[in-house]
């Protein structure tokens, strides 16, 4: 797409042509970020750090800062709060701040350190990211992302975050997710848990020095907005029941994603919405919810009993052939029974270049196609096979099984422990799954949502991954904004500081209260007939057949009313035993379900919306004549970001317009 | 596969527990252990029973939340996380036995649930490298050897699952203690506070009330990361050596 105007770069203002949501939604004034930097692009991030105010260190002492979410960004940024000075208070539902779901990510973390001369840098970083992400994310945010990643890498082996090494003892790196530098620190397939690890020893350096609270086993369960402020939340003492107020000069919610959602997800189980929809509830925005990240490498669902997904590292295309047979009637067979000529190696037929290293939406959108076309293997969930096989039969013939091993040897036990089958003897089956969320709540440059003093880090805000976030860029991002983003931009609001003084009795502070006491004594009292995870499930199906990789029109607006018959059977059909004064697992997804409702709601209307296909989003309207995706800049360029319309109204959409000056925008095309 | 299960249930911290027996049944292969219990718990929400308490989270193998004395064993019969346990390593007709971590460092809570916040207050005690946030050198200014490099890596594989503890018939949380300080000690980045990390870490384990390591070995043996009995060595070791230097 030509947007080429001299030196300057920039996309027309979005021109809405088609309105699929009509009658959904309100529109409502156009949103534009009030501390977007300008300037050159190198050049943003340094000046807005020098010009964001100071807080004197003997005044830190003074000012409050409450974090939700012991994950990377919110682990990070207790740490460094803590150090700088002010006092935290941060909350985790987990029984540790370390058992955070960033704990589980396996490939790695990128950073433009250039360390193999191979042509990497800041720019290139950035460049490879906003194109990754489809042109649907705000490029000074990445910018900053790419330009401080290379500190990450210096703190993290600081903390001593043992990262792949080179015989000389310095770094190693690898390529990742299709890029063509090696920029990816790793190590081994625990990268997630090596870098929380390290944020999580860094806090708990700082619970002992003094500077954080720590509260595990509490869920945040509403905000405390006074004046349009955030100064507050609600929590649950998950072992008590204890409704607890904390008060503070400024909330920052680091509370991961909503790919739970589906139900199934590589999610963890407790893996949820209710902090960041709380505080949409209360007014912030929610922005592009309906972008989700389907990964086209987990183990398929075994059966109906299935509770999460597991992903296998993406690094297994880089050896394994993806195929399933030409004819259905093979499906049942015993793969090595297939001869060659009856299989169908579809990736490498349809995508000669890139083979099965096309990139994830597109190996997970053809996956599904095969799969509907009745071509799936693998044992039947409901009426369909779900799953493709990744053949490793070749690579073993060219490397040996100790080849093979060497390379996969951790993956290739953990699909045998999973799936009970061997996969050096018989193709491993896959299938695309949920995996990570580009959408959360909308924030400014300075990580500030529309609420003043609710600030929003790590994958819970929306701001730097666009429609499709590519390989080894969510952990850089949680801990960008943790480690380095935050504490440089929640200063310039301290400043401001003294705030107001807020009692416990101020009438917004005990209205939230009993808001929340209000919400679990009515999941108690339903006593319906359904436990919340029937309605969990119920939901995530919905939500995978018609706002998963491939939506439709007339699939989505089903799909809202679907959803809007199951939240009615929710409020009157539930069934909670047990107390509210005591550790009660069936409340705590109560709670959580009744919130993944209205989002989900919210994402198949934002689906609706955007018809256009873009990241892993596959829009049936909005293809080329090959079949593949088609983006309309010209009319979708921007954020969709949705204000809570209230309980009976329609949520209100505001747009902000995707400005690119320093990156062109194009198509993708990888044929 | 139909199964027998007799599960501990207690209502909270303060209050007697005792063994329950329940029947399940239509369990498949592939089931994960945890989720056989989800099968449990939704029939006895059904029945109005109140569902059974246990801890999951991540549900594949890392975060280490997880955990059961499965048949007296901790995490079962295989050596992995009880969520990576699955139901083909049991039999049709098999009665289990379901109980929480045994130890009185970790306090049960309700049902399976136990209480492994000594794990936080240990690591508070010194199980870190003090490095405050932007003022570290670029990273490969110190090089680490390979082998080094390695060996630390292997060890911070720890998950803080607990089950060391639970399996050590002195509650000692020695190999959790010597996976921390030999992952830190390995590294250049780690000497500075060498010293005084052992002899803090072993002080807070102490007093937390952890029993005494006697070389019993039950608690690699239940590791699902398979961390080496040595680093209860390495442990002794620093600990004379921190005596040694004055500590």
């Amino acid at each position: 797409m030509a947007l080429l105007d001299g030196t300057t770069q920039l996309n027309k203002p979005p021109v809405q042509v088609s309105d699929d949501a009509r009658g959904y939604y309100t529109l409502g004034e156009p949103l534009v970020d009030p501390v977007t930097p300008t300037g050159p692009i190198k050049d943003r991030w340094t000046t807005r750090k020098f010009d964001n105010r100071l807080v004197n260190p003997a005044n830190r002492r003074k000012m409050s800062v409450i974090i939700v979410g012991t994950g990377l960004a919110g682990g990070a940024a207790a740490a460094t709060l803590g150090e700088a000075g002010y006092l935290v208070k941060s909350f985790c539902f987990q029984d540790s701040p370390r058992r955070a779901h960033s704990i589980a990510a396996q490939g790695g973390i990128n950073a433009a350190k250039n360390y193999k001369e191979d042509g990497d840098s800041t720019h290139r970083l950035f460049y490879d990211t906003v194109k990754g992400g489809d042109y649907r994310s705000r490029e000074s945010n990445v910018y900053r992302l790419a330009e401080v990643s290379a500190n990450i890498i210096d703190q993290c082996v600081a903390q001593g975050v043992p990262f792949a090494r080179e015989y000389g003892g310095l770094l190693d790196n690898r390529s990742f997710g299709g890029v063509q530098v090696s920029r990816t620190f790793y190590a081994r397939g625990q990268t997630g848990q090596q870098l929380l690890i390290g944020a999580y020893q860094a806090m708990e350096r700082q619970v002992a020095a003094g500077t954080v609270q720590q509260f595990t086993r509490h869920e945040m369960l509403e905000i405390i907005l006074i004046d349009g402020k955030a100064r507050g939340i609600i929590a649950r003492d998950l072992v008590t029941g204890e409704i607890q107020t904390h008060l503070a000069d400024a909330v920052v919610l680091a509370s991961g994603g909503y790919g739970n959602v589906f139900y199934l997800s590589t999610n963890a189980m407790g893996s949820n919405v209710t902090a960041g929809w709380r505080a949409h509830r209360k007014g912030a925005y929610m922005a592009n919810p309906c972008y989700t990240q389907i990964h086209p490498t987990c183990i398929p669902v075994s059966g109906e009993h299935q509770s999460k997904l597991t992903l296998m590292s993406e690094s297994l295309r880089n050896d394994g052939r993806i195929w399933v047979p030409k004819k259905a009637e093979d499906c049942e067979k015993d793969p090595r029974d297939i001869p060659e000529g009856d299989r169908d190696y579809y990736l490498e037929r349809i995508y000669p270049a890139f083979g099965n290293l096309v990139p994830r939406d597109i190996a997970s959108r053809q996956a599904k196609n095969m799969c509907d076309e009745g071509r799936g293997v693998g044992p039947k969930v409901g009426d369909f096979r779900r799953g493709v096989y990744l053949d490793f039969a070749d690579a073993i013939a060219r490397l040996g099984e100790d080849g093979i091993r060497e390379k996969y040897d951790n993956l290739f036990d953990m699909y045998a422990r999973i799936t009970g089958e061997n996969p050096y003897e018989t193709p491993m089956r896959i299938y695309p799954a949920v995996h990570y969320v580009m959408g959360g709540l909308w924030v400014d440059y300075h990580l500030q949502s529309n609420i003043p003093g609710l600030f929003v880090a790590g994958e819970a805000n929306f701001s730097d991954h666009g429609a499709n976030r590519l390989g080894a860029s969510a952990l850089m991002q949680g801990l960008a904004d943790g480690y380095f983003v935050l504490p440089n931009t929640i200063r310039d609001y301290l400043a401001d500081a003294p705030f107001e003084r807020i009692d416990e009795s101020h009438p917004d502070v005990v209205a939230a209260r009993t808001d929340v006491e209000s919400r679990i004594s009515t999941f108690l009292s339903i006593n319906g007939t359904r436990s919340a995870d029937s309605f969990h499930k119920e939901l995530g199906t919905i939500m995978w057949e018609y706002c998963g990789m491939e939506r439709s029109e007339e699939g989505l607006r089903k799909a809202i009313d679907l959803i809007r018959e199951l939240k009615a059977s929710f409020w009157t059909d539930l069934k909670v035993l047990g107390t509210a004064d005591t550790l009660n697992q069936s409340l705590e997804k109560a709670g959580r379900v009744a919130d993944f409702i209205e989002l989900g709601e919210l994402m198949c209307i934002d689906a609706l919306n955007r018809r256009e296909s873009c990241g892993g989003h596959f829009r049936a309207e909005s293809q080329t004549e090959d079949g593949e995706a088609l983006r309309h800049d010209e009319e979708f360029a921007y954020v969709a970001a949705w204000e809570w319309g209230g309980d009976n109204g329609q949520p209100v959409l505001h747009k902000e317009d995707l400005i690119y000056t320093a990156i062109e925008m194009k198509q993708r095309s990888y044929k | 596969m139909n199964l027998t299960l007799k599960i501990w249930r207690q209502p909270d911290a303060t209050t007697d527990g005792a063994m329950h027996t329940y029947q399940v049944s239509d369990i498949s292969d592939d089931m994960s252990f945890l989720e056989m219990l989800d099968v449990l718990n939704e029939q006895l929400n059904e029945k109005g029973e109140e569902p059974i308490a246990f801890d999951s989270d991540c549900r594949e193998g890392i975060c280490g939340m997880c955990g059961l004395m499965i048949n007296g064993q901790a995490h079962g019969p295989e050596v992995t996380t009880t969520c990576q346990l699955h139901m083909r390593s049991f039999s049709d007709g098999d009665v289990i036995t379901i109980e929480p971590w045994r130890a009185e460092s970790f306090p049960v809570i309700k049902d399976l649930v136990v209480d492994r916040g000594a794990f936080d207050r240990i690591i508070q005690s010194g199980g870190y490298i003090s490095a405050n946030t932007g003022s570290a050198p670029e990273a490969n200014s110190v090089p680490v050897p390979r082998d080094k490099a390695m060996r630390s890596f292997n060890m911070a594989t720890c998950i803080s699952c607990g089950a060391c503890v639970a399996a050590c018939p002195n509650g000692s949380a020695s190999l959790f203690l010597g996976a921390k300080i030999t992952h830190l000690g390995e590294l250049p980045q780690g000497q500075p506070e060498r010293d005084a990390r052992v002899v803090e870490m072993v002080g807070q384990h102490d007093h937390e009330g952890f029993g005494g390591c006697t070389n019993i070995g039950e608690c690699t043996a239940a590791c699902p990361k398979e961390i080496p009995l040595d680093v209860i060595s390495q442990l002794n070791k620093d600990l004379r050596t921190a005596m040694k230097h004055g500590h």
